[in-house]
């Protein structure tokens, strides 16, 4: 299939390979947001006319869709937030924040992203609760085994990314929630690498909290989602308040909020953003998700098959199943091979990915990472690894 | 500059850095340059006595770029007084900006001289010069506080 008519980008000449960070977005997300600010721009939750009831529509429309891309029993378990960042400091500071007592253990492991590590740094000091490091397989995978080990008594939920964003390693999330929850233990998932690429169903999966990114996934930026088990979605403690989520409120400081989903979305959404995510989880739906994340691993596959034949290039993810290829070239610091491919139009990410201490167990400090999407082809590989192929990187880098 | 002098340079900093490896000895100035954003990690060490810039030392994991910058950083201002090396990263910094400078000023740093083609590397060649010029403005900041 070809994908240059959806996403101008691609006619561009430059070869995008960090779809970990943001993908593309197709035009009909961008013509939808357009559209909105075009044609219909109302606020939210004011639907006393027809303009602001049709905004209401969209973004109830939208909630659903988002429910039933994850399998959520009920769309008021979706809430809309910024982005994976704002939905997992909602998640770890107005839940757990409540939650956890005085010596109550958190469980996670070294190879996670900041978004979701320094929420738990923060709710661990302020609930005098103790993080503890699930220990990671030399090949840098978390097993139901080392889990097991690594809870004790105290332990009371256990956070952790279904899919890592530095060698992307698909944890037995299934396993471990099942185990979690015959101890008692509640999980939270920051999803933001593995909606965007293969089908998540938070119901088979039983997970009690999990957080996910429109702009990893299509989608616009500025837009994530918050999925929540009702029941602690109710006990969770706003950390905003303000306009759209309050039920009530006097001068005597008497305040009721709204039910969920509005209790945690205060103030006004980001409507353009929330119509435009719409539109990019009917693209995905059309493709399948099963073919994205069949087409990734292959388009993998083909990558490593051509890039494990230069001897100037270390891979350190070579059998993980789907589009994220980490690795560096011998003598030369990650930046510069960045810089290299830039002059080359290739785009690929260099550094710690915001998981700065996984170096502490992978041993080096940085990485190149290259992360393919469905619309990357076997052309766009073929132009990385016949860069890559050469013994004067450095000297062309500069 | 010709591009292969200017990549030779480059690169002989790079390989074959000076002024590489700190003293730790109290009598430096110390600095860390962790920049916010690419992932170079240098660590500076001024001397500065008498307003006369006396040595520099630095070390830490950078790219090509920094880690030659430093280098030939550390070789052009070592020995200078504060106030020419205040006008040597002028120069400099007009240099990596496009605006007007003195060549004769800058020795062999004036092989970044095209660096604003690559635009996400002047922040590597101007790294070190944001070191020391942190570093002077805390002296001069101390000076000002005492008068
Ligand atoms: C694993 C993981 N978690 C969380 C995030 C944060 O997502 P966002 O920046 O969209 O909030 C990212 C994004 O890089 C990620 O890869």
């Amino acid at each position: 299939m070809n994908f240059n008519k959806d996403f101008k980008i691609l006619s561009s000449g430059i070869t995008y390979l960090d779809n970990c960070a943001t993908t593309l977005k197709p035009s009909v997300v961008i013509d939808e947001i357009n559209d909105y600010y075009t044609n219909y721009c109302a606020n939210a939750h004011r639907g006393d006319y027809d303009l602001s009831r049709k905004v209401d529509e969209k973004i109830s429309e939208t909630r659903e869709k988002v429910a039933y891309f994850i399998n959520a029993k009920d769309s008021k378990e979706i809430i809309f937030t910024s982005g994976a960042t704002e939905s997992l400091n909602i998640i770890i500071k107005g839940f757990f924040g409540n939650y956890l007592k005085d010596g109550d253990e958190i469980l996670t492991t070294k190879a996670e992203h900041a978004s979701l590590i320094l929420p738990w740094f923060e709710v661990a000091k302020t609930t005098n609760s103790k993080i503890k490091y699930i220990d990671l397989n030399p090949d840098l995978t978390v097993t139901l085994d080392n889990v097991k080990k690594a809870i004790s008594k105290k332990t009371k939920v256990i956070s952790l990314a279904h899919i890592t964003n530095v060698i992307g390693d698909v944890r037995p999330i299934k396993e471990i929630i099942k185990y979690a929850h015959e101890n008692n233990i509640l999980v939270v998932i920051d999803a933001a690498q593995s909606v965007p690429h293969e089908k998540i169903d938070v119901t088979f999966l039983d997970v009690d909290f999990l957080a996910f990114s429109a702009h990893k996934m299509l989608g616009p930026t500025g837009v994530g989602v918050l999925y929540g088990k009702t029941k602690y979605l109710n006990d969770l403690k706003p950390l905003i308040t303000g306009g759209g989520m309050n039920a009530f409120f006097d001068s005597l400081m008497n305040v009721e909020y709204k039910d969920i989903p509005e209790k945690l979305e205060p103030g006004t959404p980001n409507v353009s953003g929330i119509i435009g995510f719409s539109k990019a989880i009917d693209y995905l739906n059309a493709l399948g998700m099963e073919n994205v994340h069949k087409y990734e691993v292959d388009l993998k596959k083909y990558m490593i098959s051509r890039l494990s034949k230069l001897k100037n290039v270390v891979i350190y993810n070579k059998d993980i199943p789907n589009g994220i290829i980490t690795f560096n070239v011998n003598g030369v610091f990650a930046q510069d091979v960045a810089a290299y491919l830039n002059k080359k139009g290739i785009c690929v990410r260099v550094g710690s990915h915001c998981a700065k201490i996984l170096s502490e167990v992978l041993g080096v400090k940085n990485t190149c990472r290259a992360s393919l999407y469905f619309y990357n082809t076997k052309e766009d590989v073929d132009k990385l690894v016949d860069a890559l192929d050469n013994d004067n990187i450095l000297y062309d880098s500069l | 500059m010709d591009v292969n002098l200017r990549k030779s340079i480059i690169l002989e900093h790079y390989q074959n850095p000076l002024n590489k490896g700190l003293t730790n000895d109290d009598s430096y100035i110390k600095i860390n340059m962790n920049s916010k954003t690419c992932i170079d990690n240098l660590d500076f060490e001024f001397k500065i006595n008498h307003g006369i810039i006396e040595d520099i030392k630095f070390d830490g994991e950078a790219c090509a770029i920094s880690t030659s910058s430093s280098s030939i950083m550390s070789d052009l201002l070592k020995g200078k007084s504060i106030k020419q090396a205040k006008q040597i990263i002028k120069n400099y910094e007009n240099m990596i900006n496009e605006l007007p400078y003195d060549k004769d000023l800058l020795g062999e740093a004036n092989c970044y001289d095209e660096i604003y083609k690559q635009p996400n590397r002047k922040k590597c060649a101007l790294l070190p010069y944001e070191g020391i010029k942190d570093v002077i403005d805390k002296l001069e900041g101390v000076k000002n506080d005492k008068k």
